[in-house]
């Protein structure tokens, strides 16, 4: 019984993980209906990022990721503005393929400037520090930290949506892209602003995904395909929902391995495959369209 | 003048839809245009909006050439544009729509902006919706979001695409004597229509167009009694 209450716990917190994976996915998709094949990548290269930051200066990786966001931000942005706007369009394969080539120009960079070896980013004694719950129960400090931040940045997404002039111009934009530019908005600016904040998001992604577990060139793919499962799962157009996605697969996840080591990435592509068979929009869907 | 369109061209393929077409419209006043379907109405009003670009020709807007702005730069040197089928932001609630384009297409601060646009709800009788989501309303709410939101750019011409049509007659009356009321605000006022009733009730001038061409202008009633014009409308409302 532990054991299974355990298994929850953790499948929790690592949801929290695969939440920030997710949310700067379902941040793209939701503003400029962009899928981004590179996003897994861009975790990674981000991941990198922290890590030359926090190597060359000698800093936590948590101030790196401070003294990285606004990098990242305008990465983000000049990526937007100067390459994805042009790709965009009624069109849906040219961004895709835009985004897979970007996805192989990243991996190969990287394996360039880094070689194959895996990495990991230190934080010293907080990185194995842990809370006991009682009975035999403990979580990790950095798992509790993950959740928690992916809730933070929802809430703030959630804030920059619904109470600020951009958020409106990033939801106009999504829902009628002409009508958005008769009112004045500037959408190529608009959506490179979007990228960049998700960028932010990726940047606060790699920090975890580094502190968790090493990471190498290659691993972009599989984070992509988690990412892709919790919006998914979550229903397009929600991040809470996204949240929510994040957790079922953690959940999944976790509770396999439970069942049988050998389970644990199964049992999470089961759990997407249910919810998909069921409820084909995802538990929380909110876009109309 | 305020707008000043000259010469204005523009054909897909071998199908001509604006053909050397010259219109002007000082400022405050209010120009109705009508014709069959098909004769290129809607298309002007895309070229002066900026969702297409003419093949030929020039238009000039408030002094200077609108040639290579886009649409937002047109929104904010004073073009708004209502269309024929209103397209709400549908996810957006009523005020939030008007915000937009207060605060996008007019520059305006938060704060500014949350004061015009409640003015501009309350001009449009659409307070009472204000916080509802613009996807629920009613057809002749819609017609008024899509004005007020149009309004919200302050505009110093608007572009009314049909949007007398498919009301009731008590419905079309109330929005005649709204579009009055914003007349004598000192907009100028481009209004397609086939409601004919409703347009001579506002406009001052009126033009004529068929297969993209302009065939005839000038005081309404006078232009609707000319032969050609009558051709054309045999069988229309007039």
């Amino acid at each position: 019984m532990t054991g299974f209450l355990d298994a929850i716990i953790q499948g929790i917190l690592l949801g929290g993980l695969y939440a920030l994976f997710a949310t700067g996915l379902s941040l793209m998709f939701g503003v400029m209906r962009l899928v981004n094949l590179a996003h897994g990548d861009l975790i990674v290269l981000a991941a990198f990022a922290i890590f030359v930051v926090a190597e060359r200066l000698g800093l936590d990786p948590f101030v790196a990721v401070l003294l990285a966001a606004p990098i990242l931000f305008a990465i983000g942005f000049a990526l937007q503005h100067v390459l994805l706007n042009r790709a965009l369009g009624r069109d849906l394969l040219p961004p895709l393929l835009v985004t897979f080539g970007l996805s192989i120009i990243i991996q190969n960079g990287l394996l360039q400037m880094f070689s194959a070896d895996s990495r990991r980013l230190r934080s010293g004694a907080i990185e194995t520090a842990s809370i006991s719950l009682g009975g035999d129960i403990a979580v990790g400090v950095v798992p509790l930290l993950t959740l928690a931040s992916a809730i933070a940045v929802i809430v703030l997404l959630n804030i920059i949506f619904y109470r600020t002039a951009i958020g409106r111009a990033f939801r106009a934009t999504s829902d009628d892209l002409d009508v958005a530019q008769l009112m004045g908005i500037d959408v190529n600016r608009t959506f490179a602003i979007a990228m960049g904040i998700a960028f932010v998001v990726i940047a606060i992604a790699a920090l975890y995904l580094g502190l968790r577990a090493n990471f190498d060139p290659t691993i972009g793919p599989a984070r992509l395909l988690y990412a892709f499962e919790a919006v998914i799962i979550g229903g397009l157009g929600s991040f809470w929902g996204t949240l929510a996605g994040g957790i079922v697969l953690g959940l999944a996840q976790t509770i396999g391995a439970r069942i049988d080591p050998e389970w644990q990435i199964l049992s999470g592509h089961l759990a997407f495959l249910v919810v998909l068979a069921i409820r084909p929009r995802g538990l929380f869907p909110r876009a109309v369209d | 003048m305020l707008l000043e369109v000259a010469g204005l061209r523009k054909s897909f393929g071998s199908i001509v839809v604006a053909d050397d077409l010259d219109l002007t419209i000082a400022a405050s006043e209010a120009v109705g245009i009508i014709g069959p379907n098909g004769a290129g109405k809607t298309t002007l009003f895309n070229l002066i909006a900026g969702g297409l670009s003419p093949s030929a020709g020039h238009i000039r807007f408030d002094g200077s050439d609108l040639a290579g702005l886009p649409p937002q730069g047109r929104c904010r040197a004073g073009i708004g544009r209502t269309y024929q089928i209103p397209q709400p932001f549908e996810n957006l609630t009523v005020f939030e729509n008007l915000l937009v384009g207060a605060v996008h297409g007019r520059r305006k601060t938060e704060t500014e902006a949350v004061q015009a646009c409640g003015e501009i709800l309350d001009q449009l009788g659409l307070l009472k919706c204000a916080n509802a989501l613009a996807g629920s309303l009613t057809l002749l709410e819609r017609k008024r979001l899509e004005m007020a939101r149009a309004l919200a750019t302050a505009p110093k011409l608007v572009l009314l695409d049909e949007i007398a049509g498919g009301l009731t007659d008590g419905e079309c009356a109330e929005l005649v004597a709204t579009i009055g009321d914003i007349r004598k605000t000192g907009v100028a006022i481009l209004w397609i229509e086939h409601v004919v009733h409703a347009l001579f009730a506002v406009i001052d001038r009126l033009v004529v167009l068929n297969f993209g061409r302009k065939i005839a202008e000038g005081a309404p009633k006078e232009v609707m009694q000319r032969p050609d014009v009558h051709q054309i409308y045999i069988g229309i409302e007039a």
